[in-house]
């Protein structure tokens, strides 16, 4: 009896030290998070008179990895989603015999919330993983320390070039990705109900106000730097070789995304409120 | 006091945790101008935690450390980014970065600090890999580098700048004994050719008694010895000698507590939970 006891205070005490030192490793990667950005926007406005300065090579280099790279797969699944929705839109508005008004459905959800949302996954799968992973590679093969004896800092070098990428390219692919699904719905809704892609794009470009666009290319915006900031955090943060890498790069990923829904979600909450 | 020589490395008191784990304990040494100083000890003695604190890549509990006669942790941003520009490091793995060809490795110290034009840096960079033997490699990939050529090639971007001081942790580890004692010449030929300070971490005792002018001798934390290579030889103390003479550490073993352990009844210490 007395034995059974004491393994289940074992347990609870076991649980709430979990508990504990879960919640403060979440509000310490927070925190560095935010450090993260500060020191960022530090090298970029105050690293030249430091003889550090952000190398604009550097960061064009990052902008094709990221951005351009990122163009085919960003079209193929924003013009599928595009599709999809006005699929979906025409099948339930059929219902109520509104199958014209269908425009207004997959105007709103395409600029205002498929594209960021599925570019900024599209990234984190892509960019934040491989950020992650390099920095992680770098980290455990002693680059970094390399990097810091040479009198290089390794956040200026390596982490706002990437950051500046991101915050650029990720809106910029958004917009692509928003003309893309618009058309590609447009073709749909062309093809089953014959409303012509003139008269189509026109009630788009008035069913949509200048709001909504910066609704969509705002998060995207947001989730840039959500991205970027995970998968650096995460990179260095890697100990223990190889396997590390893996798990600091799939922890990125899951991160970012579980990042991007909440944050689509709370920033949907206050800009409609 | 004219003729004593300068110090390039002054470390008093140096104390360093890694976590709640005392690493080394009350350090204190000095390399001199123009010296090769070899820190030598075992496995976990703390040589390579010494030289991450040399490097100025950690931050200690207590002591003082002043490299090229800066104190290091007095230095500004800015003094510190210029401090670093007249010490070079060859990592035990190379450390190159690998997304950059050999010849790029080499030229980015210059790039990154000196204000000369392309050129100039392209021929400095070669001279460097002329020095270690690289010439006509610059446009392969580190990948495509055996392990001896990385780390020649590590010297070749430590050396780039001109530095005063050199480190370099375990030059001759993972190499056969040929390659090996090719990097301990190319230790000696910098050093000659370009008056560095040097300061080696090393396990191998035949690279020891090659380049040594000093050595260190750590041991758990602490320094066993200081001296010069006669000196070493010469040694009383049984721990430098087993050291020398590669012979193996017999401690004497309490059968109760080797019991206790292998059964895993030790009591711990500093742990909290019952």
């Amino acid at each position: 009896m007395n034995q059974t006891t004491r393994n289940v205070s074992d347990t609870a005490i076991r649980l709430v030290d979990k508990v504990g030192r879960w919640t403060v490793s979440t509000v310490e990667e927070i925190g560095n998070g935010g450090v993260l950005m500060a020191e960022s926007v530090f090298w970029l406005v105050r690293g030249p008179s430091l003889k550090q300065p952000v190398r604009p090579g550097a960061i064009v280099v990052q902008m094709m990895e990221v951005g351009i790279k990122a163009i085919p797969i960003i079209a193929m699944l924003g013009g599928t989603i595009g599709a999809m929705l006005a699929i979906q839109s025409i099948y339930m508005l059929r219902i109520f015999g509104a199958e014209s008004q269908v425009t207004y459905g997959v105007a709103f959800s395409v600029v205002r919330e498929f594209a960021p949302l599925i570019t900024g996954i599209l990234i984190a799968g892509r960019s934040g993983s491989a950020l992650a992973a390099r920095l992680g590679t770098m980290k455990i093969s002693q680059e970094i320390d390399a990097l810091k004896v040479m009198g290089i800092n390794p956040v200026r070098f390596l982490v706002v070039p990437s950051l500046v990428a991101m915050v650029v390219m990720v809106p910029a692919l958004t917009l692509f990705n928003m003309f893309v699904g618009l058309t590609c719905a447009g073709l749909y809704i062309n093809a089953d109900l014959g409303i012509s892609l003139a008269a189509y794009f026109d009630q788009t470009i008035n069913i949509l106000s200048l709001d909504d666009l910066l609704h969509g290319v705002g998060k995207s915006v947001l989730f840039a730097l959500l991205v970027g900031v995970i998968g650096v955090i995460n990179g260095a943060s890697v100990t223990g070789g190889a396997e590390g890498v893996g798990k600091v790069t799939t922890r990125s990923v899951v991160q970012s995304i579980s990042a991007i829904i909440v944050t689509d979600m709370l920033f949907a909450f206050m800009a409609t409120r | 006091m004219a003729d004593q020589p300068k110090k390039v490395i002054e470390v008093e008191n140096l104390v360093t945790h890694y976590g709640p784990r005392k690493i080394l304990d009350g350090v204190s040494m000095s390399v001199n101008e123009g010296e090769i100083m070899v820190i030598m000890g075992g496995s976990g003695s703390g040589k390579s935690t010494l030289l991450r604190y040399l490097m100025a890549l950690e931050h200690q509990t207590s002591g003082t450390i002043k490299l090229l006669g800066q104190d290091i942790d007095t230095l500004s941003q800015k003094e510190m980014f210029d401090l670093r520009k007249k010490i070079g490091v060859a990592f035990q793995g190379g450390a190159l970065f690998s997304s950059m060809t050999v010849g790029e490795n080499i030229i980015l110290p210059l790039y990154e600090h000196a204000e000369l034009d392309m050129m100039t840096m392209e021929i400095m960079a070669r001279m460097k890999l002329e020095v270690v033997d690289l010439a006509g490699f610059e446009d392969l990939m580190p990948a495509e580098l055996s392990g001896g050529m990385i780390k020649r090639a590590a010297f070749a971007r430590a050396v780039v700048m001109d530095p005063k001081l050199l480190f370099c942790d375990e030059p001759s580890a993972g190499l056969d004994p040929v390659v090996a004692s090719a990097l301990d010449d190319l230790i000696l030929k910098l050093r000659d050719a370009m008056s560095m300070t040097v300061v080696v971490v090393t396990h191998e005792l035949e690279s020891v008694f090659k380049i040594a002018d000093r050595v260190t001798v750590l041991d758990r934390g602490k320094i066993l010895f200081i001296g010069t290579i006669d000196e070493l030889r010469n040694s009383k103390s049984e721990r430098i000698q087993n050291l020398l003479n590669r012979r193996p550490e017999e401690d004497n073993i309490d059968p109760d507590e080797y019991l206790r352990r292998l059964t895993g009844q030790e009591e711990r210490v500093g742990d909290a939970t019952l």
